[in-house]
């Protein structure tokens, strides 16, 4: 799963650096991950896994690093992604 | 007075609100039309408040402060709002900036300023703005710089409010020259450490009293100035919903004061021809709707952000964002629609630049209210927002 986070973050998140390049607990948002940026990941993230996420999730905390945002495809039952 | 009252009626005046009445009339209402007319700052209303303790309402009492609530803080500037916007908009803009320290500030050296402000009434300004990125406070090309525990700040400021009569301004920059644009930090620049270069002249067409030239900003001072948390955070849970609190309190004390001209006008000539209605009166019927609408609009939200303010969990949430950001657009709409019906009711006398009803003063200041931060830029964030939004 951590490796179509990265490829959803590197398509989406807009970030000036290399995602490989981040640790899984680096700070996205410290690393250039605008608000902006992080909503078309969540929108890219939702078709990905096939999930919505809930309300309760939309926020800041769900996508700080990718390993927040793995807990968080986790806990809404994502598995594999739907395509590739 | 207003039309709906915040506490339900059973609470005593604030004395915070009462002394912002009391300067309002004594202070600011007589020197607002030279304040206008100059474009000078509002020396005189601000020493009042200093007096009175107004400056130090935020700041929690253990600090030196008043221990004052945002709300009553917010009556305050709509109070103030009603006779002097733009002694009204610095008082906002100072609290802003104090917000943003009692909540995000947690360095030693940051307290003890805290205290100073308190104890000395210093003034507080803002730059947040940068030459080249417009509007987008989330996004800085300058940086911190400097070593050995000391900062070095040069930023290109388009705008800073009454910095000339600021003790301190609080300014945005990148955390250090290899951050990304929106990792910033927010940097307390003191009156000692900093020079101003004047950039540009303040002749806009209304807040004119708010003297907000732009400026090339040069500060230095000890790395522990920079305030502790990420901009990022200050800018979600505090000063934006807060900026977007206090102005749009401050945009009702307009449509306030604009109403009351309005209504004295109407009753003005139902005196004159006691058992009809004059024609007017349909008009203020229709203001006054639209005017509790803004009075909803703005207590509701300053409710809801009490209710939630000390949980991060909820004011970084995309719900929360996007209704602080519609109270702002909503807001500075209103504030318009409901300067210009009262211009219509009042007719000559309202469009007459020295009457008892004259509205010119109200109608330009409220003009300004949307471009604080363009209401288009507001809302493109908030069409982003949307398409992840799940509840209202
Ligand atoms: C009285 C007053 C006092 C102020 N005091 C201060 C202060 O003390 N400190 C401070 O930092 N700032 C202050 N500001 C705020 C600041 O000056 C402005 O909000 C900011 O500079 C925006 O300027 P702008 O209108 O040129 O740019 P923009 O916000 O870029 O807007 C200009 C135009 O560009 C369009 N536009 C550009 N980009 C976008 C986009 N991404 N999305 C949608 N539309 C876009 C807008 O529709 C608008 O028509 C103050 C503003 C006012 C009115």
């Amino acid at each position: 799963m951590d490796a179509d986070v990265r490829s959803v973050l590197s398509a989406h998140g807009r970030l000036p650096i290399d995602v490989d390049t981040l640790s899984a607990d680096a700070d996205l948002y410290r690393a250039g991950l605008t608000s902006h940026a992080s909503v078309n990941v969540m929108l890219a993230l939702e078709d990905t896994f096939d999930v919505e996420f809930p309300d309760s999730m939309l926020r800041k905390s769900t996508f700080e690093s990718i390993t927040a945002i793995t807990a968080a495809l986790t806990q809404l039952g994502a598995a594999t992604p739907s395509r590739v | 007075m207003s039309v709906i009252s915040e506490e339900q009626g059973t609470q005593a005046i604030q004395p915070i609100v009462a002394a912002a009445q009391r300067i309002g009339v004594e202070v600011a209402a007589p020197a607002a039309e030279d304040v206008d007319a100059r474009s000078r700052f509002p020396q005189e209303a601000i020493d009042a408040m200093r007096d009175a303790g107004l400056l130090r309402a935020l700041i929690p009492v253990e600090l030196g402060g008043l221990g004052c609530t945002l709300k009553e803080v917010a009556s305050a500037v709509t109070e103030l709002g009603r006779h002097c916007s733009s002694a009204a908009m610095v008082y906002a803009m100072h609290q802003i900036q104090v917000a943003c320290l009692v909540r995000h500030a947690r360095s030693p050296q940051l307290l003890d300023f805290i205290r100073d402000v308190a104890d000395r009434g210093l003034l507080l300004a803002s730059a947040t703005t940068e030459v080249g990125i417009g509007g987008d406070v989330r996004s800085s090309t300058c940086a911190v710089l400097g070593q050995n525990g000391q900062f070095e700040l040069t930023k290109q400021a388009p705008v800073i409010s009454y910095g000339q009569y600021a003790d301190a301004v609080l300014a945005t920059a990148r955390r250090d020259p290899e951050s990304p644009p929106n990792d910033q930090v927010l940097v307390v620049c003191r009156r000692e450490n900093l020079q101003l270069e004047e950039k540009s002249s303040w002749d806009a067409l209304g807040f004119r009293g708010t003297c907000s030239l732009g400026f090339i900003l040069r500060a230095t001072g000890p790395r522990t100035d920079i305030v502790d948390d990420p901009y990022g955070d200050i800018s979600s849970q505090t000063m934006l919903p807060v900026s977007h609190i206090l102005w749009s309190s401050l945009w009702l004390g307009i449509a306030t004061a604009a109403s009351d001209k309005a209504r004295k006008f109407v009753q003005a000539a139902a005196r004159k021809t006691p058992g009809t209605v004059p024609p007017n009166a349909l008009r203020l019927a229709e203001l006054t709707n639209v005017l509790s609408q803004l009075h909803h609009v703005v207590i509701g939200t300053r409710t809801r952000y009490a209710e939630v303010a000390d949980d991060p969990d909820q004011t970084t949430s995309i719900g929360f964002a996007v209704s602080m950001n519609a109270l702002k657009v909503s807001a500075s709409t209103l504030v318009v629609d409901i300067v210009q019906r009262a211009l219509l009711i009042c007719g000559m006398a309202g469009y007459a630049n020295h009457s008892p009803f004259t509205l010119g003063r109200l109608l330009r200041d409220a003009y300004g209210a949307q471009l604080m931060v363009n209401n288009d830029r507001i809302n493109a964030n908030n069409a982003q927002l949307l398409l992840v939004a799940r509840e209202s």
